[in-house]
């Protein structure tokens, strides 16, 4: 018997976990998304209207990878490898925001005349 | 201290956790991702590349976004629809992610269920989830000509302003549709292993060979969650900026 349930075990090697925790994430992702699309229904605009996408946008990722995707079971080894790569994107980000600043600057001078 | 486990009996060695469980998983001269398949090891691999290469197309879209001179045509009105005779904002995009996040919830629960050997429930939830994400591409077929024949956009130019925004549009939603489509039938290959029972008798794959295993279908929902969740970020930072 011990036999048995120690191969069972050990073909079972998958992710295992309750039907209910996949129709709660479910829920709240729908949740999130109407917020979301709410941002925009209700015409917020400036640093709220960012914070909020940014907020909705963040936890809704966070759910699909550490649920739906099972990264919270996962090792620290395979969750590093693939979310520190990722991070690093933030890097390209802030490159992309620092030459496109200039880029419009520099086309304000010389392309739209009377802004200077 | 090394205790004889019995032969007959496996148990999966203890690892270490934490931070020391990294370093001890990364320097153990074996696989350096343990407890987990290789299939869904290389897909994970495969799927921050792909990360990557939608990263690049979003952070040059904000690069010309933000530094075009011309005004950026208003995604809320632009993806507007004429429902009932009243003209809702950006309604199409708002179904077209409640019907990715659908699919992606029946996604996890056919990885469940694959699991649990229940090949009929597997099936019809993968079915589901093909289901929903051709029509998902539907909309987008849809939402593209509308664009293209009514909206005059093209990749080059529109008349609502900025240049970029067709360029920046047709490339990101069309790779993403890309990804879904293949998606769609990777979904009904599976689909079609689970209800054979493949999966359940290990036979062979076509073409790589491999045992059949329910494994796969935890590897295909990876890539289909990947897809919604690359979604996440075009709905923020496309059709809600």
């Amino acid at each position: 018997m011990a036999h048995a349930q120690g191969q069972q075990h050990a073909h079972a090697q998958g992710q295992q976990h309750p039907i209910g925790i996949y129709l709660k994430i479910w829920a709240l992702l729908f949740i999130l998304s109407a917020l979301s699309y709410s941002v925009d229904y209700f015409h917020f605009h400036g640093y709220l209207r960012w914070f909020l996408i940014i907020v909705f946008m963040l936890l809704k990722a966070g759910l699909i990878v550490s649920v739906f995707m099972h990264m919270m079971w996962e090792r620290l080894a395979l969750m590093y490898a693939i979310l520190v790569p990722t991070l690093l994107l933030m890097v390209l980000l802030g490159i992309g925001a620092l030459e496109a600043d200039y880029t419009f600057f520099m086309r304000s001078v010389f392309f739209v005349k009377g802004l200077f | 201290m090394m205790q004889a486990t019995p032969a007959n009996t496996i148990e999966p060695l203890a690892l270490p956790e934490g931070v020391q469980g990294i370093v001890a998983d990364w320097s153990s001269d074996q696989r350096a991702f343990k407890k987990v398949p290789w299939g869904k090891a290389m897909m994970w691999i495969f799927l921050l590349s792909d990360t990557f290469i939608f990263s690049a197309f979003l952070i040059s879209y904000m690069t010309v976004r933000m530094s075009t001179t011309d005004p950026w045509p208003n995604p809320s009105e632009v993806f507007a629809l004429t429902l009932f005779g009243n003209k809702i904002p950006l309604i199409l995009i708002a179904i077209m992610t409640f019907i990715l996040i659908s699919s992606s919830g029946t996604m996890a629960m056919a990885v469940k269920f694959g699991y649990e050997k229940n090949r009929k429930i597997t099936f019809i939830l993968l079915l589901i989830t093909a289901a929903l994400g051709a029509s998902f591409v539907g909309m987008q077929a849809f939402e593209w000509s509308k664009l293209i024949m009514d909206e005059g956009i093209r990749p080059w130019g529109n008349p609502l302003g900025a240049a970029q925004f067709g360029s920046a549009f047709f490339m990101i939603t069309g790779f993403h549709g890309t990804h879904v489509s293949i998606g769609v039938i990777f979904l009904i290959i599976v689909a079609t292993k689970v209800i054979r029972g493949d999966l359940d008798h290990q036979r062979p794959g076509f073409l790589t060979g491999r045992k059949g295993n329910y494994e796969i279908v935890e590897i295909l929902g990876l890539y289909w969650h990947f897809v919604d969740l690359v979604w996440v970020f075009i709905f923020a930072f496309f059709y809600l900026w």
